[in-house]
């Protein structure tokens, strides 16, 4: 297993010893990722965040991992700032940052940019979601909340909820939790199905998988309740997404049906989806999730570094 | 009557056995008629020991690497014969090729391949019959290979 210097671009670039592997680096992270010990592994190493597109959550995350860890980031939030408003392509502003920096981070909203990018670069590239395509420390992030809240990943009744066949970081998660023996059901409607291929990848690892439009049924021996949003330009018209998402609404009626220790999950932002007053149950675990993607990342980029905690 | 539905050729290329109905496919990706003045002789649901196809005869035409790739790509069950002086002098099958470079575009339009970037697009077989073949940068897999065959 050699971490040094890779690329990060696609969570199926990792094995599932690979992955557990980040995943137990990152648990040895939470205390340092809370403030409550310090480390300054990092203090050599630039990191280059390249935001081509806003992705607030996910740069400030990228950016107190590497701060946590003693090492200095630059980098752009904004593309209307940079030279690629002026034109200039995504190669020539990856080997800029090449020359600048130990790591790159990339968000961009073309599919397949990150993996472009790693084509252009001698320091390793960080994929923090490419468009529709993939989003790997999200999935990481995603498998540690669920690792650290139900011990095992293994076994658990997993519920992906929304729009299920557009967004490719759904796709991952799912590949992702079969990988690891999860038991799947994937509640959208029909219109939003979870993919053919992606179910039959799924069943390949010999998991169970559920595929239905009701989510009251679903929810009723769900272990972790993973909501994720349904856009409204998916829709030919406003009647049918109000009806969706009126539908698929996480509130204190639907809960009722619920187990007692069932996790909630979003990848957050949430417009719509989950109510708020469903943040104050001791379901609601998205802003846990949100703190997790710090310990994660500063696992990977101290393992691509190869800098070790003592 | 003349039983011979297409007459041999002196000096050409004869695609045969492409499945039947992707004749025009065939035409398509190699840019025929825009890039040849010679005879092309079309058959379509030829009768044939191993049930129908279609067939393919290019004059004073030999077809290089790349057309050979894309035939294999929409057609792969084809044989190329090439003839000079009437003798069919080379007899051979397609194989798609394992990677597939600046051959293809790539139909999703918001794939960073289309963007303005120095690179050629690129991708991966994933089934040999029929060809599917997956885009190395947005990992989709593309549904009409010969559309998307520049
Ligand atoms: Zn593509």
């Amino acid at each position: 297993m050699e971490f040094q210097h890779r690329d990060v671009i696609s969570i199926k670039d990792f094995s599932k010893a690979e992955i557990t592997s980040i995943l137990s680096y990152a648990q040895k992270m939470v205390p340092y990722a809370k403030g409550k010990k310090n480390t300054i592994i990092l203090s050599d190493k630039i990191l280059s965040t390249l935001f081509f597109e806003p992705s607030t959550r996910t740069r400030l995350s990228f950016e107190s991992a590497m701060h946590r860890l003693g090492g200095q980031v630059i980098g752009f939030a904004d593309p209307s700032a940079t030279s690629q408003k002026k034109g200039e392509c995504l190669a020539d502003t990856i080997r800029m940052a090449d020359a600048y920096s130990d790591a790159i981070v990339v968000r961009h909203p073309q599919e397949g940019a990150a993996r472009l990018a790693a084509e252009f670069s001698e320091a390793p590239v960080l994929n923090a979601g490419d468009g529709a395509g993939q989003h790997p420390t999200q999935c990481l992030l995603d498998l540690f909340t669920i690792k650290t809240e139900k011990n095992k990943i293994e076994g658990n009744h997993v519920v992906l909820v929304g729009d299920l066949k557009y967004g490719r970081t759904v796709h991952s998660l799912a590949y992702a939790l079969a990988l690891f023996g999860a038991e799947l059901t994937f509640v959208s409607p029909e219109s939003l199905r979870m993919p053919k291929e992606v179910i039959q990848e799924c069943k390949e690892f010999g998991v169970n998988l559920n595929n239905t439009s009701n989510l009251e049924r679903a929810i009723k021996d769900a272990d972790v309740l993973y909501v994720t949003r349904i856009q409204r330009e998916r829709f030919p018209d406003a009647e049918e997404y109000n009806r969706v998402v009126g539908t698929y609404k996480i509130d204190l009626e639907l809960l009722k049906h619920a187990k007692e220790n069932l996790i909630i999950m979003h990848p957050l932002p949430r417009i719509v989806e989950i109510d708020s007053s469903v943040d104050l149950t001791p379901h609601a675990l998205y802003f846990k999730q949100a703190f997790n993607g710090v310990p994660v990342r500063m696992a990977l980029l101290s393992l691509i570094f190869g800098g070790t905690l003592i | 009557m003349k039983k011979l539905k297409i007459t041999p050729i002196k000096n050409g290329t004869v695609i045969d056995h492409i499945s039947p109905g992707l004749a025009l496919k065939v035409l398509r990706v190699l840019k025929i008629p825009e890039t040849t003045t010679s005879v092309v002789s079309v058959a379509i649901n030829v009768n044939s020991r191993m049930g129908k196809k279609d067939i393919v005869k290019v004059e004073n035409r030999e077809l290089d690497t790349k057309e050979v790739d894309k035939i294999a790509l929409i057609a792969p069950k084809a044989t190329i014969n090439i003839i000079r002086n009437y003798e069919v002098i080379e007899k051979r099958t397609v194989h798609p090729p394992r990677e597939i470079i600046g051959i293809v575009t790539c139909s999703n339009p918001t794939c960073i391949s289309n963007a303005r970037e120095p690179v050629q697009s690129r991708f991966l077989l994933v089934q040999d019959d029929p060809p599917r073949i997956r885009c190395y940068y947005c990992e989709r897999d593309i549904e009409d290979i010969a559309e998307g065959i520049k």
